[in-house]
Formats: structure tokens, C-alpha cells, sequence
């Protein structure tokens, strides 16, 4: 990696608490623009703890996270976050149940809209100009991740597979400069798997996005990233690209159990 | 007839002067509007891209293999391909590697246009094997931007490359397409055979241009028709109908946003004219038949009810006798409350005719969308026919027989049955395989492979492919796909694969439609795994079981097949799949394969004292990688009437 390359995101020493328990523990790390970076480790690694501090919706014990070279203030509100240029999606799914996909994907648009509600509600002159600009833009996302055939089914009629298609499209949606996903390809089949893993290649290859993801399918994984960090029991216990993480025996260890075992 | 243009950039040419530019030639939904083409547009992207290819190094005779769903860039390109003299190879865009292999090969593509990545994908792959291919063109650029290579080259990149030729050559289009004959090479069309390889089918301008003006005329349709192109573009019937007939009349081809929206797309445009093999009609069928299932209870008795009074109406009306006024009424409630949503639901509100054509229909498949009111009719034809031999009239509607012949086809019945014909669709040959030519015409007439006969009224009955009717031992006639498309009204039978060829009694493999009976499971609490799983169910085996018996019942009507009732079945592991060489692209059942592959499972069938049959598959994927799947089919009884 090119030292000099400037990072999107920076996490330095990040601890977090829980009562007693420690999910995060001195955790740093770097998220370089234009890369798929991945956060993987298993079930109760702190993970997603590490996705919520990093997007606002827990407030770390220690340490500080730099934002495009920014320090964050701690205090930061997560739709603020949202509004700096990072969006997610959640492992277990927040679409609006009773909206339509396409309805979903425009709420992502939401936050690069100018006019009020008042002039919304008329669907009037500037309003209704910026809602064709932003629905074209949706209509471009939807194309990209082949969702044309439900874009008027409700969500909540939708399979789960191509809820997480629509939740993708809602946080491409905001035009992100960093784009965080939660286990995008938990409870699919292969086949959801590879074409999830697709798009997302495809949102960093041409779209241009940087994504940082989590995972715990590290089959999908090592294919798809370009650096990986590797998370147990809170602490960060290696980063690098996916050789090099695969051949290191502590994730080995963590993953599979010791040696002697 | 004498001075219409004949070929299709003439006809294309002529169109661009006649239509005004507010006439849609094309339409293609993306980013969820219907964006048109004039046929202006439509000439001039035509031009654009033949210049191209022309500055490509592309020559008269050249083949261009094109690959893909339907998009108005590909039958551009097929235009443009023909406007340089060239012949363009359409290809099925499912179609795997082997089978690509061949036909690129065998047709000695120099040029290749794909739609989009994936197809790109398997044309990259044959590139070193067939040192012919020299450009692969694709028209989507979406995964494809880190693909640097020479010889593949974007179709906008290739349409830019002709308008700096086109400067500098202002009449080389022009003069190209006059250099066009009637009779030269239009297309080569292979046919996915139920044996051996795919053969070249050679065509010419002039057969497509008299065919499609003889389609057009028999139903009077102009310039002012919306159809939608959604079959594939390597099946003759999209070429005659999205291409040969759209430039003929004028009217519009509308290219659905992707296979998935076809429904939705189709309900938008509101078609007057659909072509489409009956495999469509039974998918149609099987989706309308799940929601109604679905449905309250009382809509679902009230359709039943006025479906019965509507195929009562129907049996009349087809036999051209007077509709008892009570029957009528209640036909016209029926419409109101039930039909004409259903119908305006399927986009077909607006249908003036619908054909199905490929492959036989069932009769009550076919039976039942009459009776709702839309006016589908039989036709008959092969791709070595152009599809054009025999199609049904207006009053004249049968559901057993395919229609007379259509204008200027001749048809006779050889003495062993067989279906001969001569027409303007007879094709010139098979590509680089004069043998399989000569064995197809004798003494200029094209010999079908099908046993048929003349019915009192004129009309061609097609009964079945002539190799495979043949007797039970007892001598029954047995002519399986007469029986399969029985089955197959049946919203929870997909395919089936009758047997009695020299046997006692006739037994059939089931497959299961895994869409509507995981339906039909999930109402009724019924957990499954998989489709191997969900077919092994006893309570799917009962619901099949009522399927075969309804056709048992209605073959034991007919005194000359009342003893090819069906004896005995068992559902099937797995779907029949082209992949697996079972059916072919267009789904003909490969009857020869299947015996040969499942041998095992005829064999139980045949005998009285197995209830069920062990078997192991082994399937390998498109990559390469294989898996061995075990199950344990069981096999019953049935009884017949």
C-alpha cells in the first residue's frame, strides 16, 4: 500500500464497554479510499460493534475516529455521520415494510434533497424538478442491481435475498463516500451470495465507491477484498490482504480452533 | 407484389421515408421509461453500426454471430449485418459453451455481437477456439470496463468508428445495399434438434419478406400493431415477428426493460399481436392458476363457476352454432367480474390475434384462453418453413387441428403418414451439410418429421413427431407428446415424458412445476427442502396423481386411445434442463437421451414388483465442478377408466 495514499476513515484505538464486557479493545484501523475492505472474525468478535462506532450509533469509550483526514467529534449524531458521506445497511434488515422498493431507494435520496415538505407535497416547480433528477438517479441504481421487476412490490412481499438487494440499493442510493454493510450475504444461498458479491464489485469498480464490509463467509470474502482485518473477542488480531491474513496462524486459531485442540 | 423491396435494408430504407417521425419503430424501456425509435432512428443506427463494421474489415458473406435478450442494439446490428451483405447467426443467449462452440465454428463467424457481459464472457472463452472469431462487439458495457482488449470493442465505440468512415465514404452504405439480392443469404437460423448437432438452416430475404406479408395478411394487420420482443432472437418465430413482420408492416417492436418485467412491460404497451410457443401460454397459465388459489374462496368458486360457462360458450362458438341466451348472459357477467380484468391483467386487453407456434398446444390450455376471450390461434411451421405452412382463419378455430394451409403453401401426406410441404418459406439448405438437405426434400418437398393428416374441413392435424408415434404391444396408437400436453395443463406439471414404445401400457415421468406446487405445499403447511424433496412427498404424489387421472379420463373418451391410459409414473428428481441435454433450447423433450440416461427408471417403471427406484445423478455446473446427488424415487399405480 502506498503510504502517502491519504485514508478515508482512521479508527485509533477504539475501546467500547458493554457492562462488563469488553467488545472493543484497543482496536485500530484504515480504510483507504477505493478500496473493499473487510472486517471479518467470528460470531461475537465485535464486528458489528465496530460497523455502530463507526457510523455513530455508539458512542466509543477511547479513542478517536478521523473522517477524510477530520478528527469526528464523539458526540456526533449518526444522521450527521450520514450526512459527511457514510451510509450502511443492517444485518437484520430496516427497509419500510409497507413502502415500495422503490420507494426504499428513494429514502435513501433523501438527504440530498433541497426542497420542503410543503413544496413536495405540491409536486411543484423546483420540487418536482429535483424529484425527477433524484428519481433518475434511483432509476440508475435500480438498473445496476437488477431489481427492475419489483420496483413496485412492497418490501414486505419481497424475499429476503432481494430485501438486502433493495437495502443495498436504498445506501448506494445516498451517493456515499464510504459505504458500510452488515454480513450482506448472511442467510443466502451460494448463487444470492455470488451475485451479491458481484455487485458490490461492481459498485467499487465502477461506481467508484469504497466499501467496508463484514462478513463471516470468508470464502466470499478473500475473493472480493483488497485488505482485511481480522477481529476475535474484541481485539483486532490481524490486517493485511487476504494472503497474508490467511496465512497467519492466529486467524487460523480463531477460526478453526487451536492446533492442539 | 413486384415492386416492394424484398430485402431487409431495402424494406428498412423504404420505412424511413414512408413513416413520419413520430411513428415508433422501436421502443426499449430503460431506467423505467419507454424510450423510442423512429424508423429513422432505427435506419440510422443501422448505418452507423454497418459502417463500422465495414471499417472493421467486414465483407459480404461475413457471418456475424449475435447473442442476447432482445435489445434494439442487436437487431440493429442484424440489420446492419445484412445491409454489408453479410448473414448474422442468432444464437440461443442461454445457450452453454459446447453448443456455442459448435455453431460459432461451424458458421465461421468472423464477427460476434453480444449484449452484455455475461454473453461476452462465453464468446471471450471461444475466442482461441475458433481462430476464425475476430471481434466480439457487445452492447452493454456494465462489468466490462477492465476487459482491454483489441478485438472487443463497445457498439457505440463501433457506431462512432462508422460516422468517421461514413464521412469519408458518403455512399458506401448505399452502395453496399444495392449490391443486395432478393435471393441472397439473410440468415442462418440453427435449430436446436432433438438429435445430433444443430443444423444451419439457410434463408433468404425473399422467404422472409413473403412469409411475413403472408402473416400479415391473413390477419389484416398494418403499421399501427405493438408487439413485444421477448423470445429468443435465434427462434425463427421472433425473427418473422419482431423483424420480418415489423419491417414489413411498420409496426412496432417494443424490447421489454429485462426478462423479469416482461409481464409488467407487456401490460404497459398493451400489444395487439403476440407470437409465442405454447411453453409462454402454460407458464401464463400455471401463474394465473396460483393466484387464483390464492384467492378468497368466493372469488375462487366464482371463477370456477363462470370458467365452466365459458368453456361451454366457447365449445360453441367454435363450432359456429347459436350460444343459448342464458349461457350468454351469464358469459357476459362473467366478463365483466372475471375475464376482463384477468385479460386487461395480462396486458392482452388490447390483443387482436395471438398465435401459438413451436410446438403442439393442449387443447384445454388453448381451450382456456379462448374462453376467456382472447383470440389465440394454432399455427404450424419449422424454422426450415420460415414458420410459415398452415395457420387457423378467423371462424375457422379448432383446438386439435393447425389451420389450412396458409397462402401459396401446398401440403400433402405421404403414404407413410408423414407431413410434406412446398411453400415460399421452404428453406435453401442446411449450412455446410448438403446430406442432412437431401434427406430432408423429396422431389422438392420438404419433408416435415411429422405425422399429420387432412381433416374434412381442410385443416392440417399434426399428431405427434413421426418417429416417435408408434404402437403398445396390444397396438394402440401411443403418441406421447399428445399425452404430455395433457398432462401438462396442470398448473403443477411442468414436463412430461411418456413411454409405451413396444410396451404393455403407457407410464410417464412427471416433472414437477416447482413454483406452483411450493405454492401449494407452503398452504398447506407441508415442509420441504428442495425439489427433489418436495417431489417425493406423498401428498404431491396425490396431487399429481388427480392430474393423471383427469387425463386418463379424458382419454378413455376417445375409443382410439382409450388403452394409452397411463398405468404407472413417478415424479422426477430434477427439472429437465437443456443444460443437461434432456430438452432442447425451444423444449422438445429429447426422448432418445432420456432413455438412454434413465434407462434405470423405465425399467421400474415396467415392473410391477418395484414401488420405488434408487438412483444417483451426477450433475456438472457450467464451471466444471460436478456433484452426485442420491434419491429414492417412488413409483404408483394409477388407475384408469
Amino acid at each position: 500500500m502506498n503510504e502517502k495514499i491519504e485514508p478515508i476513515l482512521r479508527a485509533e484505538n477504539i475501546s467500547i464497554s458493554f457492562g462488563g464486557l469488553k467488545a472493543l479493545d484497543n482496536v485500530s484501523l484504515t480504510i483507504n479510499p477505493g478500496e473493499i475492505f473487510a472486517i471479518i472474525g467470528p460470531n461475537g468478535a465485535g464486528k458489528t460493534t465496530m460497523l455502530n462506532v463507526l457510523n455513530g450509533f455508539y458512542k466509543q469509550d477511547e479513542g478517536s475516529i478521523f473522517f477524510e483526514g477530520k478528527k469526528r467529534s464523539k458526540h456526533m449524531k449518526p444522521n450527521v455521520i450520514a450526512a459527511m458521506g457514510i451510509a450502511r445497511t443492517f444485518q437484520n434488515l430496516a427497509l419500510f415494510t409497507g413502502m415500495s422498493a422503490l420507494g426504499n431507494i428513494m429514502v435513501g435520496r433523501t438527504m440530498k434533497m433541497h426542497s420542503n415538505i410543503f413544496s413536495q407535497a405540491l409536486y411543484w416547480g423546483f420540487s418536482r424538478k429535483e424529484e425527477i433528477e433524484h428519481r433518475r438517479a434511483v432509476e440508475r441504481i435500480i438498473d445496476f442491481l437488477q431489481i427492475e421487476n419489483i420496483r413496485r412490490t412492497p418490501a414486505s412481499m419481497l424475499p429476503y435475498g432481494l430485501r438486502k438487494r433493495v437495502e443495498l440499493a436504498r445506501a448506494l442510493a445516498a451517493e456515499p463516500k464510504l459505504l458500510l454493510l452488515d454480513e450482506p450475504m448472511a442467510g443466502m444461498n451460494l448463487e444470492e451470495k455470488e451475485d451479491i458479491a458481484r455487485f458490490v464489485l461492481d459498485a467499487n469498480e465502477e461506481l467508484g465507491y469504497t466499501i467496508a464490509l463484514i462478513e463471516h463467509d470468508m470464502g466470499v470474502v478473500m475473493d472480493i477484498c483488497d485488505r482485511i482485518a481480522v477481529l476475535d473477542f474484541g481485539k483486532k488480531i490481524a490486517e493485511g490482504t487476504p494472503d497474508e491474513v490467511k496465512a497467519n496462524p492466529e486467524v487460523v486459531k480463531a477460526y478453526l480452533g487451536t492446533a492442539e485442540g | 407484389m413486384t415492386d416492394l423491396p424484398m430485402t431487409g435494408p431495402h424494406i428498412l430504407i423504404d420505412n424511413a421515408k414512408k413513416f413520419p417521425p413520430t411513428k415508433a419503430a422501436m421502443r426499449e424501456k430503460d431506467y423505467g421509461i419507454w424510450q423510442s425509435y423512429s424508423w429513422q432512428d432505427y435506419l440510422d443506427q443501422v448505418k452507423d453500426f454497418a459502417l463500422g463494421l465495414a471499417s472493421l474489415g467486414f465483407e459480404r458473406e461475413d457471418k456475424m454471430a449475435i447473442i442476447g435478450d432482445n435489445r434494439p442494439q442487436l437487431y440493429w446490428g442484424l440489420a446492419a449485418c445484412q445491409s454489408l451483405g453479410g448473414v448474422p447467426v442468432p444464437l440461443y443467449q442461454d445457450a452453454i459453451h459446447k453448443e456455442l462452440h459448435y455453431i460459432v465454428n461451424h458458421s465461421e463467424c468472423r464477427f460476434a455481437l453480444a449484449e452484455d457481459q455475461e454473453q461476452t464472457d462465453k464468446l471471450m472463452h471461444l475466442k482461441d477456439e475458433t481462430p476464425r472469431l475476430e471481434y466480439i462487439i457487445y452492447d452493454d458495457p456494465r462489468g466490462l470496463q477492465n476487459y482491454k482488449k483489441d478485438w472487443l470493442i463497445a457498439f457505440t465505440d463501433v457506431q462512432e468508428m462508422g460516422r468517421r468512415f461514413g464521412k469519408e465514404n458518403p455512399d458506401y452504405f448505399m452502395d453496399s445495399v444495392n449490391q443486395i439480392k432478393p435471393d441472397d443469404m439473410s440468415i442462418i437460423g440453427y435449430t436446436s434438434g432433438t438429435t445430433g448437432n444443430p443444423k444451419g438452416v439457410m434463408i433468404t430475404h425473399r422467404m422472409i419478406a413473403d412469409c411475413s406479408r403472408g402473416f400479415l395478411e391473413w390477419d389484416n394487420l398494418n403499421e399501427t400493431e405493438e408487439v413485444m420482443a421477448y423470445l429468443p432472437m435465434a427462434w425463427i418465430g421472433d425473427h418473422i415477428f419482431s423483424y420480418g413482420q415489423a419491417l414489413c408492416s411498420g409496426f412496432t417492436v417494443n424490447c421489454p426493460e429485462s426478462t423479469t418485467t416482461v409481464v409488467q412491460d407487456q401490460k404497459e404497451i398493451g400489444p395487439t399481436h403476440i407470437f409465442a410457443p405454447p411453453r409462454i401460454w402454460e407458464n401464463i397459465l400455471t401463474q394465473i392458476m396460483i393466484k387464483i388459489e390464492d384467492s378468497a374462496w368466493i372469488k375462487r368458486k366464482g371463477f370456477d363457476y363462470f370458467m365452466k360457462v365459458a368453456n361451454r360458450v366457447e365449445k360453441k362458438r367454435i363450432a359456429n352454432e347459436q350460444v343459448p341466451t342464458g349461457d350468454g348472459i351469464l358469459y357476459q357477467i362473467g366478463r365483466f367480474l372475471y375475464f376482463g380484468p384477468l385479460v386487461d391483467n395480462l396486458g392482452m386487453s388490447k390483443l387482436k390475434v395471438a398465435y401459438t407456434a413451436g410446438e403442439a398446444i393442449g387443447p384445454e390450455i388453448f381451450e382456456f384462453y379462448r374462453s376467456l376471450g382472447i383470440n389465440l390461434k394454432q399455427l404450424y411451421g419449422m424454422t426450415e418453413s420460415c414458420a410459415y405452412v398452415s395457420m387457423q382463419k378467423d371462424g375457422e378455430i379448432d383446438s386439435e387441428s393447425v389451420g389450412p394451409p396458409a397462402p401459396g403453401v401446398e401440403i400433402k401426406i405421404s403414404d407413410k403418414g408423414e407431413v410434406l410441404y412446398k411453400g415460399p418459406g421452404n428453406f435453401v439448405g442446411y449450412f455446410k451439410n448438403p446430406e442432412a438437405t437431401a434427406e430432408t426434400y423429396e422431389d422438392g418437398w420438404l419433408c416435415s418429421g411429422d405425422a399429420g393428416y387432412m381433416t374434412e374441413q381442410g385443416h392440417l392435424k399434426i399428431i405427434d413427431r413421426a418417429k416417435d408415434v408408434s404402437k403398445l404391444n396390444d397396438g394402440t396408437m401411443f403418441a406421447p407428446k399428445y399425452i404430455e400436453n395433457k398432462l401438462k395443463f396442470s398448473p403443477y406439471i411442468k414436463e412430461a415424458v411418456a413411454h409405451g414404445m413396444g410396451k404393455d401400457f403407457v407410464a410417464v415421468f412427471i416433472d414437477i412445476d416447482y413454483g406452483a406446487v411450493a405454492n401449494w405445499a407452503e398452504r398447506r403447511h407441508i415442509a420441504f427442502t428442495s425439489y427433489t424433496d418436495l417431489a417425493q412427498k406423498p401428498p404431491v404424489y396425490d396431487l399429481i396423481q388427480e392430474a393423471i387421472l383427469k387425463v386418463n379420463k379424458s382419454l378413455s373418451e376417445d375409443p382410439r386411445l382409450k388403452n394409452s391410459q397411463i398405468k404407472r409414473y413417478l415424479l422426477f428428481h430434477k427439472e429437465l434442463n437443456p443444460d443437461d441435454g434432456e430438452i432442447t433450447r425451444t423444449r422438445k423433450v429429447r426422448r432418445k437421451f432420456i432413455a438412454e440416461k434413465y434407462g434405470d427408471l423405465i425399467d421400474a417403471l415396467y415392473d410391477p414388483a418395484k414401488e420405488s427406484v434408487d438412483m444417483e445423478a451426477t450433475f456438472t455446473y457450467e464451471d466444471g465442478r460436478t456433484t452426485t446427488m442420491k434419491a429414492n424415487l417412488k413409483v404408483r399405480d394409477v388407475n384408469t377408466f
